[in-house]
C-alpha cells in the first residue's frame, strides 16, 4: 500500500517584539492603522498618548500604560472598599475613586428583600470594610457592586493600606511573585483590590513589616531591580523566594478561609497586570 | 488698563540686550519640578526667572454643593492665588478683580487639553500659588498647572504651555518681566497646545500693528515650545528618571 504523506509546514511568525517607550500626554505614539486601547486617542492619522506612561505597540494595538492617575472601576474588578452610608434600598461604599460604588440590598439578602422586614444594618454597617467585585459600570452611573461570590463580603479584621492604583499590578508582580515574596518574608496575608487598597492580616509587628515592604514598592515601583529590594528589607534569599513559589501553602488558622480565596482571585486577575511583565526576569 | 510707555529707551541697550541681559528671544531661566506636595493627586512647581509658582490639582472627586455637578463632565475649578509675600509690598490675600480674571482665563486655557467627559459628575480642582512674581506669572501658572494635571493621571489630549511677547523700548521681545511689562508697550500672553498647535490663550494688553502682532506671536509661539521642552523633560524625569530622558519630542 502506498501512502502518500504530505507534510505541511506551519509557518510560526515571530512574535513582534513589544516595543516600549515613555510618553507624556499630547505626544504621538504611532501612525498608521493600528488598534487604539487604552489610554490613547485617534487623531487623524495619528495614535496619541492621553497619559504620562508607557507606551506599547504589540502586534496591531497601540496602548499606554499610565504610571499615575486614579481609579476608574472596570468591571470584575476586586475592590477593596468602606462603608460610609445606606438607604432603604442599597449602601454606598467608598472605594478610592471618584465614583462611590453602590451595593444593591437585593444583591445581600436576595430578590425577596423587604425593607420593611430586613434591616440593612444586620448584615453591613457603617464602617466596615468589604472586598466586592465591579459588576456594572459606565461612567453615566455609579458603578454597582456585589458581595456575591468566593471570597468576596466583609473584612474582619487586617490593616488596610492605601497605594496609588497605577502601582497595583506592581504590587502583585508577575503572577503574583511580588506579594507572595512580601506574604512569606512577613507572615502576613494580603488582599490587594485594583482599587489601590491593600488589606494586611497578621501580627502586629509583621503587619508593619509587610506595610514597609508595601510603600517600598509604591515608592519605587519603576525601579528594576525591586524585587531584589524588597526581599533584602524583608531578609529573604532570592532561592527562599523562588521556592515560595512551588509551595502549597500552609492553612493559616488566622485567616478565614474565605480570605485566601480572594486572594486567589486577586492573582488570577493579575496575568493581565499591566506593569506585571516589566519584572525582570530572576 | 492701557500701558504706559514711559520711559522705555534705556530698557533695551545699544548692544540689542535687554535690562536683564537677555536677548529680544531669550527666555528667562525656567526650572520645572514634579510631584512637590505629597497631600495632592498632582503637583508641579515652576521658577520662570524670579516667578516661584506652585501648582496643585485635586480630584476628580466628587462635587461639592452637589448640584454644581455637571452630569456629562467633570467640573473645572481653578484658583489663581498670590501669596501677601509674593510682591513687593504685602498684597492683600483676599482675591483681587485681577486673581478672579486669571483664575477664569486659567481655567478656559487648560480646559481645552483636558479629556473632561472621561470623569462627568466629578470636580478637578487646581490651585495655582504665586510664592514669588515677577510678571508673566499667568503663563508660568498654566504651565505648571498643565504638568500638575499630566501629575495626577486625568487625561489630557495634550500639555498646556505658555508663554508671552511684548514690546518693549518699540522691539518685539519674548516672555516680559515685571519691568518690562510695566513699562514696555503691549504684552500679549499665549498658551498653545504643542503637539497640536492649538492656541488656547491669547490676551494682548497695549498696542500692536498688524506686522508686531504677528512677530509677537511667533515669539511667543516659539517661547512656549521651549517651556514644552522643558515640561515634558520634568515629567519624564520625574517618572523615569533624569536618565530616559530621550533628545526631541515628536
Amino acid at each position: 500500500m502506498n501512502i502518500k504523506v504530505k507534510c505541511v509546514y506551519f509557518q510560526v511568525k515571530a512574535v513582534p517584539e513589544l516595543k516600549r517607550r515613555f510618553v507624556i500626554p499630547g505626544e504621538v505614539v504611532a501612525h498608521g492603522s493600528l488598534r487604539a486601547e487604552t489610554n490613547v486617542m485617534r487623531v487623524g492619522d495619528k495614535i496619541v498618548s492621553t497619559r504620562v506612561g508607557m507606551a506599547e505597540i504589540a502586534h496591531d494595538a497601540v496602548r499606554v500604560v499610565p504610571l499615575s492617575g486614579p481609579y476608574i472601576p472596570r468591571i470584575d474588578d476586586l475592590v477593596v472598599g468602606k462603608v460610609i452610608d445606606y438607604s432603604a434600598f442599597s449602601w454606598e461604599v467608598d472605594m478610592n475613586s471618584c465614583f462611590f460604588g453602590v451595593l444593591p440590598a437585593q444583591s445581600v439578602f436576595g430578590r425577596d428583600y423587604s425593607p420593611a422586614k430586613d434591616s440593612l444594618t444586620d448584615r453591613l454597617a457603617v464602617g466596615d470594610t468589604i472586598a466586592a467585585k465591579v459588576i456594572a459600570f459606565d461612567r453615566t452611573r455609579d458603578p454597582l457592586l456585589s458581595i456575591s461570590g468566593p471570597g468576596l463580603g466583609r473584612i474582619p479584621r487586617g490593616q488596610t493600606v492605601k497605594i496609588s492604583p497605577a502601582k497595583v499590578p506592581r504590587l502583585i508582580g508577575k503572577k503574583g511573585s511580588m506579594i507572595r515574596s512580601i506574604e512569606s518574608g512577613t507572615n502576613c496575608r494580603m488582599l490587594i483590590g485594583q482599587n489601590g487598597v491593600v488589606v494586611v492580616v497578621g501580627a502586629p509587628d509583621d503587619i508593619l513589616r509587610a506595610i514597609t515592604a508595601v510603600n517600598l514598592v509604591e515608592d519605587q515601583a519603576h525601579s528594576p531591580d525591586l524585587t531584589e529590594k524588597v526581599q533584602g528589607l524583608l531578609g529573604i534569599t532570592p532561592q527562599e523566594a523562588q521556592g515560595e513559589q512551588f509551595q502549597e501553602r500552609p492553612n493559616d488558622e488566622q485567616v478565614e478561609p474565605s480570605e485566601s480565596t480572594v486572594d486567589e482571585a486577586t492573582r488570577g486577575k493579575t496575568d493581565e497586570g499591566e506593569l506585571s511583565d516589566k519584572e525582570p526576569e530572576e | 488698563m492701557g500701558k504706559a510707555g514711559g520711559d522705555s529707551r534705556s530698557l533695551i541697550n545699544e548692544q540689542g540686550l535687554r535690562i536683564d541681559g537677555r536677548k529680544i528671544d531669550e527666555l528667562r531661566p525656567v526650572k520645572i519640578e514634579v510631584g512637590i506636595l505629597r497631600n495632592a493627586d498632582g503637583s508641579a512647581y515652576i521658577e520662570f526667572g524670579k516667578n516661584k509658582i506652585m501648582a496643585a490639582v485635586y480630584g476628580p472627586k466628587e462635587v461639592h454643593p452637589k448640584h454644581s455637578a455637571l452630569p456629562d463632565k467633570a467640573l473645572l475649578r481653578c484658583r489663581y492665588h498670590m501669596s501677601p509675600f509674593s510682591t513687593e509690598e504685602r498684597k492683600n490675600p483676599a482675591p483681587s478683580r485681577r486673581e478672579i480674571e486669571i483664575s477664569k482665563v486659567m481655567r478656559e486655557a487648560l480646559e481645552p487639553a483636558l479629556m473632561l467627559e472621561d470623569y462627568p459628575r466629578t470636580a478637578i480642582d487646581v490651585f495655582v500659588e504665586v510664592l514669588q512674581s515677577d510678571g508673566g506669572s499667568r503663563c508660568a501658572g498654566i504651565s505648571a498647572a498643565s504638568v500638575a494635571l499630566a501629575d495626577a493621571g486625568i487625561n489630557m489630549r495634550d500639555l498646556v504651555a505658555a508663554c508671552a511677547a511684548g514690546k518693549v523700548a518699540g522691539q518685539v521681545v519674548v516672555d516680559v518681566d515685571d519691568i518690562e511689562d510695566k513699562e514696555g508697550q503691549a504684552d500679549l500672553p499665549i498658551a498653545i497646545m504643542p503637539s497640536s498647535n492649538q492656541v488656547t490663550l491669547l490676551q494682548l494688553d497695549g498696542q500692536l500693528n498688524d506686522e508686531e502682532f504677528n512677530k509677537a506671536f511667533n515669539f511667543a509661539v516659539q517661547g512656549c515650545k521651549q517651556v514644552y521642552q522643558l515640561q515634558r523633560e520634568a515629567l519624564i524625569g520625574k517618572y523615569f528618571g533624569r536618565s530616559e530622558v530621550p533628545e526631541g519630542g515628536q
